[in-house]
């Protein structure tokens, strides 16, 4: 009998069973949450769809303890308003992929944000789900219900499974509860602005934000091409009244002699950070990547692509390149490594996702050891659809 | 001492001089100890009570000695111990009869300062406090600081994941290493992250940091420096009772403040740390709560004055802020010798390191308080208050008979008590052979089982620092992993038993 083309878990021993089924019958499950990252990686059409979308709801949330339990099912949006009515936020910044692919926001669910490990524009002072994913509750490709962490702020009892989890991209486990740490949500933020610098410049202007004691929690710049001529290096704080005052003043002496610095009315500044959360600015419909560099090589990234057609933004002081660019995949890829980083292709044509794959192909030693600690959580490969090019 | 290590291999134990000179042929000159009197100098870490002279030291200068180290050691069966500065206060760097201890001192280099990228690469033997030292004349410094920062080096943070005072804000080690360069036990080198801002791939660095010397051994470490505040106070803040301490770090945090750090002591601590130290600490209260917060000066102004409010709403009968950096040093010199200073009044001492939900404060401390009169022994209690993270000091005496036993049993009373109201083991300190069979207590076999699967994926021969972390470990072709991919086997019609 052909394999069911998707399947609807309501409960852990429902879990079990499809991976029981899926280890019987030879076929590989696709882990899905809201789907908003369907477009990412290969086409895997023999896969079967394991929606998880019944693990929904609030497990507990005590906010003085400062951490969120809640199934992996329940949707972002939800996720964020629960704690924004308490006066708080997730304490890393989540990245909604909706957006890229032309869907509403708010729809992903916290498993897929959390297992696609990416993290927005405070990441680069906030960290990332890596960072703030506590504990959770999973079934193992082998088909055993798995604990890894805990429900408390600080833990370093065993090995630090939940880092494995963020970012796992659905190859280990099928995560049906999170336990997520939440931080207070500062009252107050200011966002100060330079218009019209270079790459260069823009990673120079950043750098010295960064390290100045304003305590930066984003900055991000978007390429003149992107805004009709006039690029905007934007560097943002937050925190109480009165500190935020004292951060912008801060802000405004470091940055002074990068260019004219200048106060975002709030609507703009909004609008400026929405569209590096949205990458509005990037919806062009040619293949978007994202390059992560250490913050000084943003711009030798740009410097080697722009000439080829690229159309780019920095986010993460630097960090973080993202850019649309319909040329050679591998002029990405190289840039990407002789910067000292890495490429992800996050969205493009399936023909092109066939051919490159989403995610830079670690060096042998590490494939041999990523494979064999895969092996140790999925043994039959239950989770290898050839997404990830994982299929053996 | 009832620790049960694994049994030694006689094999290798024989061939003890065999290795002495496969290693000097590694590690020239005074690389390698064999001397067992220089050996005693290994044969414990921060955790005394357990001691064993490592079979043979190796002290390698060079990545390449460490490959090298660990594929002879791989190929010819040989356990191995890692270690750092020794400061581990849970038994991490217990050496075994049977293993090569390979001290890590000599990696003492940094290796790079990158300000533009906010990096620093350094040998993982560099001190947790020379890393700062070594930027701070640029504004900078490095977040982790356990209080043992002067001594213990950033490979024993990365193995133990440590936290410090600073981490409810600033975080633990994990979030403040960017990448490392390790050894496998087979002797490969690989890189895991780097110095951008998260990999490709699955985050093997995250549970790398944390592994207490199991996955391999780190040669190299990238870390973030931070830019040092502009500016930083404490207060310093008397209670009437540990509870209402406790309701005044709930209400800091309602509030939506999170300081830099929030210590609390007892009556005991506060008594035996004014004794060592004589800083003023207030002796009429019952908790004694430090808040320290940091950041640009108009804030460190605005929230001071929050947090006294919040102080004096819980009924605080002390308050002091300090006035200037020499006061603020002092705030914490009593919070920071509070181990030394309750070893002053008590012949021996035993820290704990369990982890809780805050709001279960009131109903643990009246059970350790029960628990205490029970063993007959007495308990300090100083709390990194902000995170939950308690450390009892059960108070002993190794020379009466029994004591330390009694004092152990206490111990894992208290973590048993932590873990049943949903908190952990350890919080900071490790697992090492001190908790490790506790781990049923937190963990299903299953869930210990996994865990162990890791470790074999890293190291399938189980050499690399065992009769830590796992109460049993498994070989790991017992762990029922038949590598059965899509239903077929290598050799599908032998039999299998």
């Amino acid at each position: 009998m052909a394999p069911a083309t998707a399947l609807s878990p309501a409960s852990v021993a429902d879990l079990i069973d499809a991976m029981a089924a899926a280890r019987r019958g030879g076929h590989a499950l696709a882990i899905s949450g809201g789907g908003s990252k369907a477009g990412i990686g290969r086409l895997a059409p023999g896969a079967v769809l394991l929606d998880m979308s019944a693990f929904t709801g609030i497990i507990d949330y005590d906010p003085v303890e400062l951490v969120l339990t809640v199934g992996a099912g329940t949707q972002l949006a939800d996720v964020e308003a629960l704690v924004a009515a308490e006066d708080q936020m997730l304490a890393f910044d989540p990245f909604d992929h909706g957006p890229i692919f032309g869907e509403v926001g708010g729809r992903a669910t916290i498993g897929g944000v959390v297992a696609a490990g990416v993290a927005g524009s405070r990441r680069v002072s906030a960290g990332s789900a890596r960072d703030h994913l506590l504990g959770f509750r999973a079934v193992s490709g082998a088909g055993e219900a798995l604990l890894a962490g805990a429900r408390v702020v600080k833990n370093v009892t065993g090995y630090d499974l939940p880092k494995l989890g963020a970012g796992s991209w659905g190859r280990l486990f099928a995560m049906t509860e999170l336990t997520l740490k939440v931080l207070p949500r500062p009252p107050v933020r200011a966002t100060r602005a330079i218009a019209g610098l270079d790459a260069q410049q823009a990673i120079r202007a950043m750098a010295a934000a960064m390290g100045s004691q304003a305590e930066v929690v984003a900055a991000a710049h978007i390429s003149a091409q992107l805004r009709g001529g006039a690029a905007l290096t934007a560097v943002q704080v937050c925190g109480f009244g009165p500190a935020v005052e004292a951060k912008a003043a801060i802000l405004d002496c470091v940055l002074a002699a990068h260019g004219r610095v200048m106060a975002l009315e709030e609507s703009e500044a909004i609008g400026l950070w929405d569209d590096l959360r949205t990458l509005a600015p990037l919806n062009s419909g040619q293949p978007l990547w994202r390059v992560h560099v250490p913050p000084s090589r943003g711009a030798a990234v740009v410097s080697n692509l722009h000439p080829h057609g690229a159309h780019w933004l920095f986010d993460w002081a630097g960090g973080l390149v993202w850019l649309t660019f319909d040329g050679d995949p591998d002029l990405v890829r190289a840039a990407a490594a002789r910067a000292g980083g890495h490429a992800s292709l996050v969205r493009g044509p399936a023909a092109l996702r066939e051919k490159v794959p989403a995610f830079d192909p670690p060096l042998p030693g590490v494939a041999a050891l990523e494979e064999r600690v895969r092996r140790a959580f999925d043994p039959s490969g239950v989770f290898e659809t050839g997404r990830f090019g994982d299929r053996a | 001492m009832s620790l049960v290590m694994p049994e030694p291999y006689a094999g290798v134990l024989a061939r003890r001089s065999e290795i002495v000179r496969a290693l000097r042929a590694i590690v020239p000159g005074e690389g390698v100890i064999d001397d067992p009197d220089a050996l005693r100098a290994y044969e414990s870490d921060g955790l005394t009570a357990y001691r064993q002279p490592p079979m043979v030291a190796v002290l390698p200068e060079t990545t390449d000695q460490v490959a090298a180290i660990l594929r002879w050691c791989h190929a010819q069966g040989v356990r191995v111990v890692p270690r750092g500065a020794g400061t581990s206060l849970s038994g991490g760097a217990l050496p075994l009869v049977d293993a090569v201890l390979v001290g890590m001192a000599r990696f003492n280099r940094m290796l790079d300062i990158d300000y533009a990228d906010r990096l620093a690469v350094v040998q993982p033997g560099v001190t947790n406090l020379a890393v700062t030292r070594a930027v701070e004349d640029r504004g900078f410094y490095y977040a982790p600081d356990p209080s043992s920062q002067i001594a213990c080096t950033i490979g024993g943070n990365v193995a133990e994941n440590s936290g410090g005072v600073h981490c409810l804000k600033y975080g633990l080690t994990t979030n403040n290493v960017l990448g490392v360069e390790i050894v496998l036990m087979d002797g490969e080198i690989i890189r895991l992250g780097g110095r951008q801002l998260d990999s490709a791939g699955l985050d093997l660095l995250g549970v790398v940091v944390g592994s207490e010397g199991l996955l391999g051994i780190v040669t190299e470490v990238t870390v973030r420096i931070l830019p040092k505040p502009e500016g930083a106070r404490a207060l310093l803040i008397g209670f009437p009772s540990v509870e209402s301490g406790g309701q005044c770090v709930a209400d800091v945090i309602a509030a939506g403040i999170i300081p830099a750090g929030m210590e609390m002591m007892d009556r005991l601590a506060i008594h035996a740390a004014e004794a060592f130290v004589e800083v003023g600490y207030p002796l009429d209260v019952e908790a004694l709560l430090i808040v320290e917060l940091d950041g640009v000066t108009a804030e460190c102004d605005h929230l001071t004055g929050e947090v006294a409010a919040i102080a004096r709403a819980n009924g605080a009968t002390t308050l002091r802020l300090s006035a200037d950096e020499a006061e603020r040093v002092a705030f914490w010199a009593g919070r920071k010798a509070a181990f030394p200073a309750v070893g002053r009044v008590s012949p021996d001492y035993y820290c704990m390191d369990g982890t809780i939900p805050r709001r279960r404060l009131p109903e643990v401390l009246e059970r350790m308080r029960e628990l205490s009169e029970q063993y007959g022994l007495g308990l300090a209690n100083v709390f990194h208050a902000g995170d939950g993270n308690l450390h009892p000091l059960i108070l002993y005496d190794a020379n009466v008979p029994g004591e330390l036993d009694r004092a152990e049993a206490f111990g894992a009373d208290i973590l048993r008590l932590c873990v049943a109201v949903g908190g952990v083991l350890t919080g900071e300190h490790g697992v090492g052979v001190e908790k490790r069979d506790l781990m049923p207590e937190m963990f299903s076999e299953t869930d210990l089982r996994q865990q162990q699967g890791l470790k074999c994926a890293f190291d399938p021969k189980s050499l690399l620092n065992p009769g830590k972390v796992f109460p049993m470990l498994h070989r790991c072709a017992e762990l029922g992993r038949m590598h059965v991919h899509r239903g077929a086997t290598p050799f599908p019609d032998l039999p299998r038993f």
